[in-house]
């Protein structure tokens, strides 16, 4: 039933987006440690020139530090760049890798669900290679919209670590699905149950920044290459935005795997541990959605509620998957 | 609010046990081992609730005290919208410089003309608007906001009313059909069945349902590793009637395509071996001719069952077989007789004897397994315990005159699982309405936009002032008093 040929092109896509991205995320190492340091120097030149025009009663240039990541050129008229050419060349090499390397995620996808013939969501491998190509094309897209280089490098290093641990640890050959897993349902509930995870890892990525950022700006911290990063309050903001789009997609995955498990064990809620993580996790982000309006709560809590959020997908996946007994018993393994 | 939230990393936190511990409603028998093995911990776990974590009283009384905050909050929020919404919008504050998002011009018309298009700005918009004086708009919208957080919210608690009342209203029951054999929805006819607490279990739709076929196809293909022998499909082919004499149906059960009977639905949840066994006494009368189901015990069906003959019914001589049925067997010399593929490509049936009484003081026993308290088993003339060893169609003499026994052949069984949740279409409703109403709740804002006017210093001119107020954090607020001061002056001219 499966076709051994397509199943090899898609392994072979599989290794090839991996050291593509592989090498997309040292290219965006190159790009901050370029970047940043040039930051810097921008901003004590700055603001020894805000200094001096002070006390000549110029009035003061905005130092262009600290702003995120951008093209354009530094206000302040210092003549030097806001980027240095090494670092946009760097970045330049890291998108277009990122964009190949997405490309042939998604064709080792494809290739895999065609050698099967069903959608490939069936095993814990194949979801892992579904969800990363989800969190990669929500990251390009988005990158379209506004200038998201800075996240480059702390995007990929989580997928291509889950890429690794699909291809070593949760690898399950090209193979028939057990008769509970042959239903339409399987590409409705799972491919939006990957969706929703690709983003909350997005999303999870830019609360632990936001965190980091904020931590920083208590302790004073100057310098290093969170300066090159979008202040505190916008990632926060970006954090939520990903994640109000991510929650409903959970939702959605939630009442889906309810219909099924109705038509496939005869009953919507059996307690099955993966629904009750399921239910956990969602109960987790509905909390972090109640904490952040709340006024008592600060923003810092509620990031933390939502990094607990996806420590218990992690933890859904990884473990719960693997060594609970239930009816999700799919991990193919 | 912080008290809801309280009770929501609490609920999460109490529901992970159940993940974690064997739960009695779902796998008794791995609870009672669970148990068994765990001699200190195992009953103080019990005692506590944590193998019954849903039904625990620690864990309903936080998802009450959780309902009753989530309507302690929504049902005032509802009648607070409800006026909200057929309420003006309020006074403009009078300076709109000090909103956050705020924007001016100068444009050539007349306060009047200016407050007209604006009007006209801000109800293309749909926001509600009104003028408390003559130099001011108020507007407001975006109150969908807040009817789907409400309509969240209000969906999860009648999905919580739907989910009761199918516990209350609902039942399922469990029933093993043998190829051939015909099921009718009878509280007798059943295994197991577990009704809700308000089932009127006299009032079951009198269905019947006749297993005529079941096909089963496993893995065998080799090539993937890991995958020989899975399951890959199952369909049970059924004769029914909505009653005993009605007219007959055909259909299909199979997973994932159960079978609705009216108020009831069948589901194939299990499948087995039942082989045919005939016993006969030592004048060749025939004492036992059934098809006996073995329940599998593993991925290759190598399945355990008793055979129960209580002959004429006197309490010395009664036999019981029990053993394995093995769909493809072979002779493991570490673990013995086992079965190496889940079809019936070489089937045996591997079964020692015992005689006596097979039912002491009538207790109640499984079907499945002798209860051998008052059963002595029957040696061979070795001295050593008998050992069956049957193909189909074999016949065995059994020592001391006992008769003989036959493995005629073997059928497939249907585990087939009717269950009635009369509540599910609320639940699944509620639950699509809640969806919406999220969904609704976080793309929509909530927003007041203020248009002033002031005469300009040259005659005919106005100064027109926009500024906005979000009610939740709204990054694009200054993008829209832009648009609406853009519209304005486009509108009555520059």
């Amino acid at each position: 039933m499966t076709n051994e040929t397509l199943a090899g092109y898609s392994n072979l896509a599989l290794y090839s987006a991996m050291g593509v991205l592989t090498l997309a995320m040292i290219a965006y190492a190159v790009f901050l440690a370029r970047l940043v340091p040039h930051r810097e120097r921008l901003r004590d030149e700055g603001a020894e020139r805000v200094e001096v025009r002070e006390a000549v009663h110029v009035g003061a240039g905005a130092p262009a530090a600290g702003g995120g990541a951008s093209a354009r050129p530094a206000a302040d008229g210092a003549g030097l760049p806001a980027e240095p050419l090494a670092a946009r060349k760097a970045a330049g090499v890291a998108g277009s890798l990122t964009w190949l390397g997405t490309g042939l995620l998604i064709a080792s996808v494809a290739l895999r669900g065609l050698s099967v013939d069903r959608a490939p969501l069936g095993n814990m491998f194949e979801f892992a290679c579904a969800a990363t190509a989800f969190a990669l094309a929500a990251y390009l897209v988005w990158g379209t919209r506004r200038d998201l280089r800075w996240l480059g490098l702390f995007i990929l290093v989580p997928i291509v670590l889950i890429l690794g641990a699909a291809m070593t640890v949760w690898y399950a050959p090209a193979a028939e699905l057990l008769p509970s897993l042959k239903s339409y349902w399987l590409a409705i509930h799972v491919t939006v149950a990957t969706l929703s995870v690709g983003l909350f890892t997005l999303g999870a990525v830019l609360s632990l920044l936001y965190l980091w950022q904020e931590h920083r700006a208590t302790n004073e911290i100057t310098g290093g290459f969170m300066s090159a990063f979008p202040a505190g309050k916008t990632l926060e903001r970006m954090a939520y935005g990903v994640h109000i789009i991510a929650f409903p997609l959970w939702t959605f995955t939630l009442i889906a795997g309810a219909i099924w498990a109705r038509q496939a064990w005869g009953s919507y809620w059996n307690w099955d541990p993966k629904e009750v993580w399921t239910f956990v996790i969602w109960v987790i982000y509905a909390a972090y959605l109640h904490a952040r309006a709340t006024s008592g709560w600060s923003r810092q809590a509620a990031n933390w509620i939502a990094i607990a959020g996806f420590l218990a997908i992690i933890a859904n996946y990884a473990i719960v998957n693997v060594y609970f007994v239930g009816q999700h018993s799919y991990s193919g393994l | 609010m912080r008290t809801a939230l309280l009770l929501l990393l609490l609920l999460a936190v109490a529901a992970l046990p159940g993940s974690v511990w064997p739960q009695r409603s779902i796998d008794a028998a791995r609870t009672a081992d669970y148990i068994a093995q765990h001699p200190t911990a195992g009953p103080i776990l019990d005692r506590l609730g944590f193998f019954e974590v849903y039904a625990s009283p620690w864990f309903a009384a936080i998802y009450l005290l959780l309902l009753v905050s989530l309507l302690g909050c929504v049902l005032p929020r509802s009648v607070q919208h409800w006026k909200a919404m057929r309420a003006r919008p309020p006074r403009a504050p009078r300076r709109l410089e000090r909103l956050s998002a705020h924007a001016s011009e100068e444009v050539d018309a007349t306060p009047e003309q200016v407050l007209e298009a604006a009007r006209d700005a801000l109800r293309r918009r749909r926001m509600r608007v009104h003028s408390h004086d003559d130099s001011s708009v108020s507007s407001e919208g975006g109150y969908a906001r807040e009817t789907g957080n409400l309509v969240f919210h209000i969906g999860l608690v009648v999905l919580i009313v739907g989910f009761a009342y199918g516990h209350l209203f609902g039942w399922k029951g469990d029933v093993i059909v043998p190829v051939g054999q015909t099921f009718a929805n009878t509280l007798t006819r059943y295994d197991t069945f577990s009704p809700g607490p308000l089932v009127d279990t006299e009032e079951l739709d009198p269905f019947t349902i006749r297993v005529d076929r079941l096909d089963a196809r496993f893995e065998e293909n080799v090539q993937a590793k890991g995958q020989l022998g899975m399951p890959r499909d199952f369909t049970a082919h059924v004769t029914t009637t909505a009653s005993p004499g009605a007219p007959e149906k055909s259909g299909t059960i199979k997973v994932n395509h159960p079978l609705e009977m009216g108020k009831g639905t069948a589901f194939l949840l299990g499948n087995g071996y039942a082989p045919t066994v005939t016993v006969k006494d030592a004048k060749g009368t025939v004492l036992y001719r059934e098809a006996t189901p073995f329940l599998a015990q593993d991925n290759n069906y190598k399945s355990v069952g008793a055979i129960k003959v209580p002959g004429d019914g006197s309490s010395t001589r009664q036999l019981g077989f029990s053993g394995f049925f093995l769909p493809t067997a072979t002779v493991d010399e570490a673990t013995g007789p086992t079965s190496i593929f889940p079809d019936a490509k070489n089937p045996v049936l591997v079964l020692t004897l015992f005689e006596g009484d097979l039912f002491p003081e009538g207790r109640p026993q499984s079907v499945y397994t002798l209860d051998t308290a008052k059963l002595t088993q029957v040696k061979d003339a070795k001295g050593e315990p008998l050992r069956i060893w049957l193909e189909p169609g074999q016949t065995l003499q059994l020592p001391g005159g006992r008769g003989s026994i036959t493995f005629d052949r073997v059928d497939r069984f249907a585990g087939l699982s009717i269950r009635d949740d009369p509540g599910k279409w609320v639940t699944l409703g509620a639950s699509l309405a809640s969806l919406l109403g999220l969904v609704g709740s976080v793309v929509i804002n909530r927003r007041r936009v203020f248009v002033r006017v002031t005469p300009a210093i040259d005659a005919g001119r106005t100064v027109v002032t926009v500024g906005g107020l979000a009610k939740d954090d709204d990054a694009s607020m200054p993008e829209v008093v832009t648009e609406v001061l853009a519209q304005i002056t486009q509108k009555a001219g520059r």
